[in-house]
């Protein structure tokens, strides 16, 4: 760490770090009640569930990239952050808005939640993803906003380097397309169309270049590579991103009562959305490959390598595989979607955080490079028991998924969807032990924090 | 890669390329607004009618009905689709009715459970509305497949 007001992205990462053992505990309850389905009924219907396990899955992602911000881009523009007592005030209010949202999910039936903050002045509430108060929507505008005013002046007032001005796009950008959850329309076509403005823009658009900067940061430390490559790599990749991505939305255009021409544009330029994470990996194990040090950290190399594997397998592999309109029409909101979002988010999202956690918490934590060995073969036990359950839980869904398309919309009988669901019971099963060996993958992630802090670690060694 | 591309090209073409596919996108956008009225069934928003399918989306949200169920394939994978649950259950909002009022409180032991929502026959009537006038939306190829949604 060389700016001490890095040291406020600790809190962040800490309290992502919790945030997604309990993601991971309401998958298990949900994974659960797909197979015993009155489990929990009526206490935490699967709903409830669902939105815990999906909000506090994007909550703790953005707590993720803000302290990946506040660590990175102080270092990048070598100066001291803005105002670090900002950030630190706007972590408070962030956990304090998602504990009160999350504990309101818990504790409140959801209408009574609508009622007692009052969706009807503005009602924002109760679509996928968005399910959040109004209230709790405008506190994360102000808290992005006071961010990004923060991380803005900081880049100002320092060097300039690509990689910064490009976090900063991704973050402005984040915080544009969520404006778009304010937008609610009585005409459901319209406020379908509108929706995915914030999700497909965020998780194929600017979120992309998040995880871009985020990259090619983990990558020019561990490596030591020239930042001229791995910038101009850069640039190349997030460009194919928007090329690709921007008309790629397209790809949810075709059958909310859109016009039959998106089954053109939504095809095409979603299929070449898989080219940027190719690049991505290519980009990712050719620097690697061309180390200029041996880094000691050993296991955040192995998150970056990760996360350029899984996103382009999760989103790349697995998205190509139900984004051409004719496949669509059979997969479209099936365990296929889900099979796809799993390992999508995984891979991209949650690993390139991992990847950031792991490169800086242990300069947060006051060690010169790296964790000692024990506490990072233990991280690399973790990494590996994460991502290969996370390849399972994805196999046994496209499986479900396969035979929910086949039984209830191919043959020539189609089933009910509940008789269906019964019938590929065994997937579901074998998707919530997938799911556990998921969750002692997490433990151990956690213990890896907690071992061998006393051991003296290897130095950087130039090669 | 050739020394010849260098990165302030590499910038140009994404600074470029992203700002010509996003007003491609804004064009298309505005081409699909036009577009809508011929498939979106907003006729039937209009008079009381429409109010009450209005309501009924307001119940729809509030309830969180999507944190379960699919409509037009987008939601939760959960419980059925609901998009065509109008014509499924026999064109009958009265149908639909009786069956959102005929939930138990405790669930269906074993069985995947819908909430008993205590819903008064004007709500009732004002959901069932709103699924009357999903299920008129003129999707392409008449999405879904058939009728089990
Ligand atoms: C906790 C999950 C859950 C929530 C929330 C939920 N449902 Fe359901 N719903 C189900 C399940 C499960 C079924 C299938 C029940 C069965 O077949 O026994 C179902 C079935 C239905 C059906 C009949 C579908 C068919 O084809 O048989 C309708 C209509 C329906 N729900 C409407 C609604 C509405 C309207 C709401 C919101 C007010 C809602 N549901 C909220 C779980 C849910
Ligand atoms: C990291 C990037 C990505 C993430 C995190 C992601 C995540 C998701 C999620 C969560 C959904 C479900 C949305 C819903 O609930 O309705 C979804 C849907 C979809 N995604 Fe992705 N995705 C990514 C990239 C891609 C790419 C690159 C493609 C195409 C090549 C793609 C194709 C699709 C399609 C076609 C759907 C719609 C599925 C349906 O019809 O039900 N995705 N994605
Ligand atoms: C322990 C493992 C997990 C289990 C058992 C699990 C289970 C589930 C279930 C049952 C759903 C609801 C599907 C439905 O709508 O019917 C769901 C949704 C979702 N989960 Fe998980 N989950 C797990 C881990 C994860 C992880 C690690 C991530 C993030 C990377 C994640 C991201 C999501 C997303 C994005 C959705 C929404 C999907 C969509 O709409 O397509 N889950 N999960
Ligand atoms: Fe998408």
């Amino acid at each position: 760490m060389k700016y001490k007001s890095q040291s406020v992205a600790k809190l962040y990462f800490i309290a992502a770090i919790a945030l997604f053992v309990a993601q991971i505990l309401f998958g298990l309850i949900m994974g659960l009640q797909y197979v015993v389905g009155d489990f929990l009924f009526p206490t935490i219907p699967f709903n409830v569930a669902r939105m815990v396990h999906t909000n506090t899955l994007i909550i703790w992602l953005l707590m993720a990239f803000m302290g990946a911000a506040y660590y990175l881009i102080p270092e990048e523009a070598e100066t001291e952050l803005f105002a670090p007592w900002l950030a630190t005030l706007m972590f408070w209010i962030f956990l304090a808005a998602a504990g009160a949202t999350v504990a309101g999910y818990l504790l409140f039936s959801y209408s009574d939640l609508a009622e007692l903050t009052m969706n009807e002045l503005l009602p924002t509430m109760g679509r996928e993803f968005l399910e959040q108060p109004t209230i709790t929507k405008i506190g994360i505008v102000v808290v992005v906003l006071a961010f990004l005013f923060n991380i803005g002046m900081t880049i100002l007032k320092g060097r300039k380097t690509s990689i910064n001005l490009i976090m900063l796009l991704g973050l402005v950008g984040l915080a544009v397309f969520f404006l778009f959850s304010f937008y609610n329309p009585v005409n459901v076509v319209r406020d379908k169309f509108y929706w995915w403005w914030v999700v497909h823009l965020w998780v194929e658009g600017v979120w992309e270049l998040i995880l871009g900067a985020m990259l090619a940061f983990v990558l020019i430390k561990v490596t030591g590579v020239d930042r001229e490559v791995i910038e101009k790599w850069l640039y190349i990749v997030i460009a194919m991103v928007l090329i690709t991505g921007l008309i790629g939305t397209g790809h949810h255009f075709y059958w909310i009562g859109t016009p039959d021409w998106w089954q053109w544009w939504g095809s095409i330029f979603s299929a070449m959305e898989p080219i940027p994470f190719f690049m991505m990996t290519v980009f990712a194990f050719n620097m690697v490959h061309k180390r200029r040090r041996e880094h000691p950290n050993k296991v955040a190399t192995l998150w970056a390598l990760g996360t350029a594997v899984m996103a382009f397998l999760g989103a790349g592999v697995w998205g190509f595989l139900h984004t051409l309109s004719p496949v669509n029409y059979y997969t479209h909101g099936t365990q296929i979607t889900a099979a796809h979002g799993h390992m999508a988010f995984y891979g991209a999202y949650v690993m390139i955080s991992l990847a950031m956690i792991s490169y800086a918490m242990p300069l947060l934590r006051g060690r010169n490079a790296a964790n000692p060995a024990k506490s990072q073969v233990l991280e690399m036990w973790s990494f590996w028991l994460m991502t290969v359950s996370m390849v399972f839980i994805t196999l046994f869904l496209t499986g479900a998924g396969i035979l929910q398309s086949y039984l209830q919309r191919v043959s020539d009988n189609p089933m009910p969807f509940m008789v269906v669901q019964e019938q590929i019971n065994l997937f579901y099963w074998l998707r919530e032990i997938a799911g556990l060996v998921f969750l002692i993958g997490l433990v151990l992630y956690v213990a890896s924090f907690f071992v061998g802090q006393n051991e003296p670690e290897a130095v950087v060694a130039d090669r | 890669m050739a020394q010849a591309f260098t990165k302030a090209m590499a910038r140009n073409i994404f600074y470029g390329g992203s700002l010509f596919f996003f007003l491609l996108l804004l064009a298309l956008t505005f081409q699909t607004e036009a577009d809508f009225p011929s498939r979106d069934n907003r006729a039937a928003l209009e008079g009381p009618k429409g109010t009450q399918i209005a309501e009924g989306k307001r119940l729809w949200e509030e309830n969180d009905c999507i944190g379960c169920h699919t409509l037009l394939g987008e939601g939760a994978y959960f419980a059925p689709e609901l998009a065509n649950v109008y014509t499924r259950f026999g064109n009958s909002t009265d149908a639909i009715k009786g069956f959102i009022a005929s939930r138990p409180a405790d669930g269906i032991p074993g069985r995947r459970s819908m909430p008993q929502f205590n819903f008064n026959d004007e709500e009732l009537s004002a959901l069932a509305e709103f699924l009357k006038y999903v299920s008129e939306i003129k999707t392409a190829r008449n999405w879904p497949p058939n009728i089990q949604g």
